[in-house]
């Protein structure tokens, strides 16, 4: 029993920090520049795309660095060229701008490395044991993951609460004109913030690879989770993103690792339920079987008791 | 004019709207009937196609009833056609072991189906619009779709739940044994949702929906609650969502997981708003057109989807109205030779988009070939060119041709400003 909460518990710390390296970009831009960048987690396969073809070409660590910044490249491009355009058409536009950016990426990618998976595995510079808990190891990758991902926590929170450039990206969303008649480039702003949000999706891509099969398909299978991360810790807060991301990853975690179902629960208790009982289907669903929807049932449910979210300062 | 003669004016201009409203559907439903008996449409595939287009044209309806009327941008509507399919299916397969019903009543249950799962969730999301409503849309969407494969007995997992259209005890001398005759109860139940849509529209809710997208404040101090609104406006939506899921259930006569899907949710954003949000038939429009594309595109390449996706962005930026918002606005110079000149003038950019094209659609060829289908060979033909992609001269000219392409069009599209300026200050 200790055992298994133990490993439950670090594997869903791994899997919590990871979706909360994907969801940072995604509260960077949101929060500055109120965009809900639906191809943020296009952004994260890029990387991871990148990253593995960098990987075979120059190792990995130059790629760790170069993936990264070409994802904040090619994020600077879709808001300079892009993104921008719509701005004037209001969210909505923005938001199905980057709904579209999503469907291209994914038809982009497999353009360039087909449609299976590539066998993107884990670089030989970091797959060694980092520690053994119970006669498993804990492999050095995800060390790196959970400490780049704090980083990313510590250097976010800094740097838009603390240094003199975020603080004016602040004031630049809520009010943008005043912000200009102060002599500060509020585009050029906005396309650092965009830019800055897609390298660390990227970034979260080169580690987040090895973890899921990078196929073109990843962006649309991970997306959907990030989205309630955002939600659930109350729109636009970082802190708030953090909590969120380590709750869901807790929860998925353990919910695979119970295999029991109410069913079970019912019978120990001494119910009689045969299956005729109504709900019985309902009823015999193991716990592990419903785990993929957790973040969806904790979504809805912090609908119902708490709007904003965790962390945030208004109801949704 | 007295108080009287000025009611009896209105109500016989009023009456004569009503009448051109009605003589309108009497003579699109006339040509619905007709169409499939014209040369052309004898095939069941041409017959398949137009049945599909009528239920996206019924489902895209409902969605911009939501996103059009109300503001509720939603990415998962997919929820409610595929729940509304659900029931209709579960009662079909009553009516195979003996429940007597017509199957023509089927999208009866899907629309039950879709109003009561549209009250439900719409309970739950309506409470705000814009980004967290889109977001709240997805999980929704997310969550319905993982529960069809958690519970097998209720939505049949991957492979679906089918069920016959032929088998019932009453059938009305109506057997639906042809698709001819599916068509037909398709074309009915979609012209009695187009008609609901449009009713609902002209009704106070259907106006204060307009209200609560434009200004929910105002309309709140006005004495509606937004929330309300935009709860009935929802529970609508997902009552024709459901029709046009319980018309996919007896054209397929199987309901899958993916009816509910992100795909479908999706595809119908795209139809809309391709087809344009600001005209009731826009949606119409577009699901005609994105329905044939993808019928058409994905028998010629396996890129189909890139295409789509391009077109999609390129409406966003340069066409926000969308399709029927373009033919709008060419309705409105048509008077004089203001549109013979504006027409003249596309003629001449056309030249370089076209050439750009090629270009374009010869490099995503190529790639896609080498990428996707490396065991088809590197030989292949495209606009009537055979030519190897694995030798460098036609990406050097697929290259050339997008470049030069785009810049002719640089040197066009001044062209098509001025013909627009002089057809706008026209009289």
């Amino acid at each position: 029993m200790l055992e298994l909460a133990t490993v439950s518990l670090l594997n869903g710390i791994v899997y919590g920090l990871l979706l909360f390296m994907l969801s940072s970009g995604l509260t960077l831009i949101f929060s500055m520049m109120g965009v809900l960048n639906f191809a943020h987690a296009s952004f994260f396969m890029l990387g991871a795309y990148f990253s593995y073809q960098l990987g075979r070409w120059i190792g990995f660590w130059p790629a760790l660095v170069i993936a990264p910044v070409l994802c904040a490249l090619v994020g600077a491009a879709i808001e300079r060229y892009g993104l921008r355009r719509v701005h004037a058409s209001g969210h909505v536009a923005e938001i199905l701008f980057t709904f579209g950016l999503a469907y291209v990426i994914e038809e982009l990618v497999t353009m360039a490395w087909g449609r299976n998976a590539v066998s993107n595995d884990v670089p030989t510079a970091i797959d060694f044991a980092l520690f053994h808990v119970f006669g498993s190891t804990f492999p050095a990758y995800k060390g790196l993951m959970m400490a780049i991902s704090v980083a990313m926590f510590g250097a976010l929170y800094l740097g838009l609460k603390r240094t003199r450039i975020g603080l004016v990206i602040q004031a630049a969303l809520t009010h943008p004109k005043m912000v200009s008649a102060l002599g500060h480039d509020v585009p050029a702003m906005f396309v650092l913030v965009f830019a800055i949000g897609s390298g660390l999706a990227g970034l979260a891509g080169v580690i987040g690879g090895f973890m899921l099969l990078t196929q073109p398909t990843l962006a649309h299978s991970i997306g959907p989770i990030v989205f309630v991360v955002v939600v659930v810790g109350g729109l636009g807060s970082l802190s708030g993103a953090f909590i969120a991301s380590l709750l869901i990853g807790l929860l998925q975690t353990f919910a695979v690792a119970i295999d029991y179902s109410l069913l079970d629960v019912m019978r120990s208790a001494g119910m009689v339920v045969t299956r005729a009982s109504p709900m019985y289907e309902l009823l015999a669903v193991k716990v592990a079987t419903v785990a993929p929807v957790v973040p969806y049932l904790l979504l809805v449910l912090m609908l119902i008791v708490r709007p904003r979210g965790l962390l945030g300062t208004r109801d949704v | 004019m007295s108080d009287a003669a000025i009611a009896a004016g209105v109500s016989a201009s009023r009456t004569s709207v009503l009448r051109g409203r009605a003589l309108m559907v009497v003579l699109t439903a006339i040509a619905l009937v007709v169409l499939p008996l014209l040369p052309g449409f004898e095939s069941d595939f041409a017959r398949s196609l137009l049945t599909q287009m009528a239920i996206a044209a019924v489902f895209a309806l409902s969605f911009n009833l939501l996103f059009g009327n109300t503001g509720l941008l939603s990415f998962g509507h997919a929820v409610y056609f595929g729940l509304g399919a659900y029931a209709a299916i579960h009662c079909m397969r009553a009516i195979n072991h003996g429940l007597p019903l017509p199957i023509v009543l089927v999208p009866l249950a899907g629309a039950i189906g879709g109003l009561l799962s549209g009250i439900v969730f719409g309970a739950l999301t309506t409470r705000r619009a814009g980004t967290i409503f889109a977001l709240i849309s997805l999980g929704v969407g997310e969550l319905v779709y993982a529960a069809a494969f958690i519970l097998p007995g209720l939505f049949g997992g991957e492979e679906g739940i089918s069920a016959s259209r032929t088998k019932a005890v009453i059938d009305l001398g109506f057997p639906l044994a042809s698709q001819l005759h599916v068509y037909y109860v398709v074309i009915a139940w979609a012209i009695i949702a187009a008609m609901l849509l449009h009713a609902f529209i002209r009704t106070p809710v259907g106006r204060m929906c307009h209200a609560v997208r434009d200004n929910p404040e105002r309309a709140e101090f006005v004495g509606y609650s937004a929330q309300r609104v935009r709860f009935i406006s929802f529970a609508v939506a997902g009552l024709v969502a459901g029709i046009a899921g319980g018309l996919h259930a007896i054209n397929y006569e199987i309901v899958a997981a993916d009816a509910v899907g992100a795909q479908r949710s999706g595809t119908v954003l795209i139809m809309t708003y391709i087809g344009g949000i600001g005209h009731f038939s826009g949606p119409v429009l577009g699901a005609i057109v994105i329905t044939w594309l993808q019928s058409s595109l994905s028998a010629y390449t396996a890129a189909w989807q890139l295409y789509l996706g391009l077109f999609f962005m390129l409406m966003i930026v340069y066409a926000p109205a969308g399709l029927s918002g373009l033919l709008l606005r060419h309705r409105r110079i048509a008077h004089g030779g203001a549109l013979a000149r504006v027409l003249g003038s596309y003629v001449v950019a056309a030249v370089p988009i076209v050439i750009a094209m090629a270009g374009a659609v010869l490099l995503i060829e190529m790639s896609y070939r080498l990428a996707t289908q490396p065991e088809l060979g590197t030989r292949m033909r495209l606009l009537g060119m055979s030519l190897d992609a694995a030798s460098t001269w036609p990406w050097v000219l697929a290259v050339c041709s997008l470049a030069g392409g785009l810049a002719l069009l640089r040197m066009t599209l001044p062209l098509v400003r001025v013909a627009w300026q002089r057809a706008l200050q026209a009289p």
